[in-house]
């Protein structure tokens, strides 16, 4: 009973949280809403020991390919952000089979070159990506009423709901598969890939798997970010945000579900509010690549290993918390 | 036709030049302290930021800044692996994280120190060589194209002719055995980063007058020398120079007949296509990765 109270509690927080905010500052919380979707993808990712530097590219072929296709084939929005989300895991698929011939760091860089050739891609042709200058003027999701409330897509609280509710029931789903037998294979391929591989697990499926998924939810994140700002480029999707995803989830930990949520939601509230607030405006890189430092030198198990002693202290009074197989 | 291939040729060389040198100073700071270190392009932007200051600020002679700057750039990577990755030796991802928060860093002070609009630097010498009507070098390139041999062949004979070269190669090709020989894995370790830096840090303090110097100048180095790292294989010092040769030749080639964008996507795909078909590069052997 307690636990579910404290989800109400939660899910009103997050409701009454605009209203308490300044334009900018909501604008702002629409981008943590799309970067929550998009980190908490990456740890599926993460999930079978792959680190990738084409996360953020992948998720700019799902804005790409939302936005032109709403543009050019007059796809109803809703439904192109959908098939962004396909078509970034389409992309995925097609990768893999070049970057799963490598392991590790060669995986690392591997991907960090198919994006970079992705991303140059668009900016070489002109048509259909719009070259440098990237696309503008895409459509807005249209406006539409659930009777007690009135959806008007211009404002940022409505599209910060929006988001929200799609953001929820995708990292939901994220969730049921992580704890699905598929999501605990994908930990198998991880820690014990040659015990999978005799125990007759495809391992070379399931990181596909897992790359797809994942890039599948990193489009429609891609998708949600280009139907609210109305204009993307190749610059929106370079190595700047993989940086800043990558620091995300390490600063969290991705030894659990809510890790990499929860340093994307700790990192951005420091470097775009209190820094903001405090007037450092130029120091706010020097300040983030700091707390990068330090939590990497004194926190190497993320924010993550903060609140699970909490839990941890708190579990042992009651029933034994089911930690993830590791 | 002639006169236009001999030119790229030329603008090929001066290239390679530079990709080299910071290249192997990837590759010895990979080999021996088993780090990627994400920050070499911002040791690059930061040896180009001591001309600015010292040469084009102060007015000191140009080989005596960039001297200083292959001194303050050296130090700037023992700093990096006294903070960085001396304490984070046994976190296979550490090493990364930190170099990129180190990266941010340098970009910052050099966006507050020197603003974030390109510096313009004067030029050193307004000399060229004119070999015939068409096909020039300017002296400037001259001398990073020089600096670049002495600097290599001077490392080559430090690895492979001293004593410090022998225990730098030992201690990269097993830490462990080295250090039951009585080599200090710490010393290795600074003599390696400060040769790397210094390297980076030369490169862009040589470059630095014939290049638009600004605080991101750093990006299009490291990804350059990444591809070259890989093509050439990780850890090999010899790969890394040949690497650098040819993949300045295409780049320069692709860019001179088609466009600058397309030179980088041609390579890129090069790098992607030898992590495909030989991941351990062209001259790498599979020890340390």
């Amino acid at each position: 009973m307690p636990k579910f109270l404290i989800w109400i509690a939660a899910l009103a927080a997050l409701i009454a949280l605009p209203h308490g905010l300044s334009f900018s500052q909501q604008e702002i919380l629409v981008f943590l809403t799309i970067n929550v979707l998009l980190v908490a993808s990456y740890r599926l990712l993460t999930l079978t020991g792959e680190w990738s530097l084409g996360h953020v590219v992948i998720m700019g072929v799902g804005a790409y390919s939302s936005a032109l296709l709403t543009k050019k084939l007059g796809v109803y929005v809703p439904v192109s952000m959908l098939l962004g989300g396909v078509f970034a895991a389409l992309i995925a698929v097609l990768l893999s089979f070049p970057l799963f011939r490598m392991k590790g760091f060669y995986f690392l860089i591997g991907s960090f070159a198919a994006g970079e050739i992705i991303r140059l891609l668009w900016k070489r042709f002109r048509d259909p990506f719009g070259g440098a200058k990237g696309i503008k003027g895409i459509d807005p999701m249209p406006d539409f009423s659930v009777g007690f409330y009135q959806f008007d897509f211009f404002e940022p609280t409505s599209y910060y709901y929006f988001a929200g509710v799609v953001v929820a029931v995708c990292l939901w789903i994220l969730w049921r598969i992580e704890k699905s037998p598929v999501g605990l294979t994908f930990h198998a391929v991880h820690w014990q890939d040659k015990l999978a591989q005799a125990s007759g697990v495809n391992v070379r499926a399931y990181r596909t798997l897992a790359f797809a998924i994942a890039s599948g939810f990193a489009g429609i994140s891609g998708a949600l970010l280009a139907h609210y700002v109305g204009t993307i480029n190749p610059n929106a999707f370079d190595i700047d945000l993989m940086v800043f995803v990558l620091t995300w989830a390490i600063v969290g930990g991705t030894a659990t579900f809510y890790g990499p949520i929860l340093g994307c939601v700790v990192l951005t509230v420091i470097n775009e509010v209190v820094l903001r607030e405090l007037g450092l405006e130029q120091m706010r890189p020097l300040i983030y690549g700091a707390i990068m430092i330090l939590s990497i030198l004194f926190l190497p198990n993320g924010l993550e290993s903060i609140v699970q002693k909490f839990t941890q202290r708190r579990a042992s009074n009651g029933a034994p918390e089911r930690s993830p197989a590791e | 036709m002639l006169d236009l291939l001999a030119q790229t040729g030329l603008n090929a060389v001066y290239a390679a030049s530079y990709i080299s040198l910071v290249a192997v100073g990837l590759v010895l700071i990979f080999g021996v302290m088993g780090v990627i270190n994400f920050a070499h392009g911002e040791l690059f932007m930061a040896g180009a930021y001591a001309i600015v200051a010292l040469y084009a600020g102060l007015n000191v002679p140009f080989f005596l800044a960039v001297a200083a700057g292959l001194l303050f750039v050296g130090c700037l990577g023992l700093l990096m692996e006294r903070a960085l990755f001396r304490p984070l030796k046994d976190n296979p991802l550490g090493g990364l994280v930190a170099s990129i928060g180190f990266l941010m860093i340098l970009q910052a002070l050099a966006v507050m120190g020197f603003g974030v609009r390109m510096v313009h630097i004067p030029p050193v010498t307004q000399e060229v060589i004119a070999f015939s009507e068409k096909v020039r070098l300017p002296v400037a390139r001259l001398y990073v194209i020089i600096a670049a041999i002495v600097l290599l062949s001077a490392l080559w004979y430090f690895l492979k002719r001293t004593k410090f070269g022998w225990a730098l190669r030992a201690s990269a090709q097993d830490p462990e055995a080295a250090a039951l020989q009585g080599i200090s894995i710490t010393q290795t370790a600074r003599i390696a980063m400060f040769i790397g830096a210094g390297l980076a840090g030369i490169a862009g303090a040589l470059t630095a007058p014939l290049v638009s110097v600004n605080p991101h100048m750093g990006h299009s180095v490291i990804v350059t020398a990444f591809i070259v790292i890989i093509v050439g294989g990780v850890g090999s010092l010899e790969g890394a120079i040949v690497a650098s040769v040819a993949y300045a030749l295409v780049h320069t080639f692709v860019t001179t007949f088609w466009d600058g964008v397309l030179a980088d996507i041609v390579g890129l795909s090069l790098m992607l296509l030898v992590l495909i078909v030989k991941p351990t590069g062209l001259f790498g052997s599979a020890d340390r990765a």
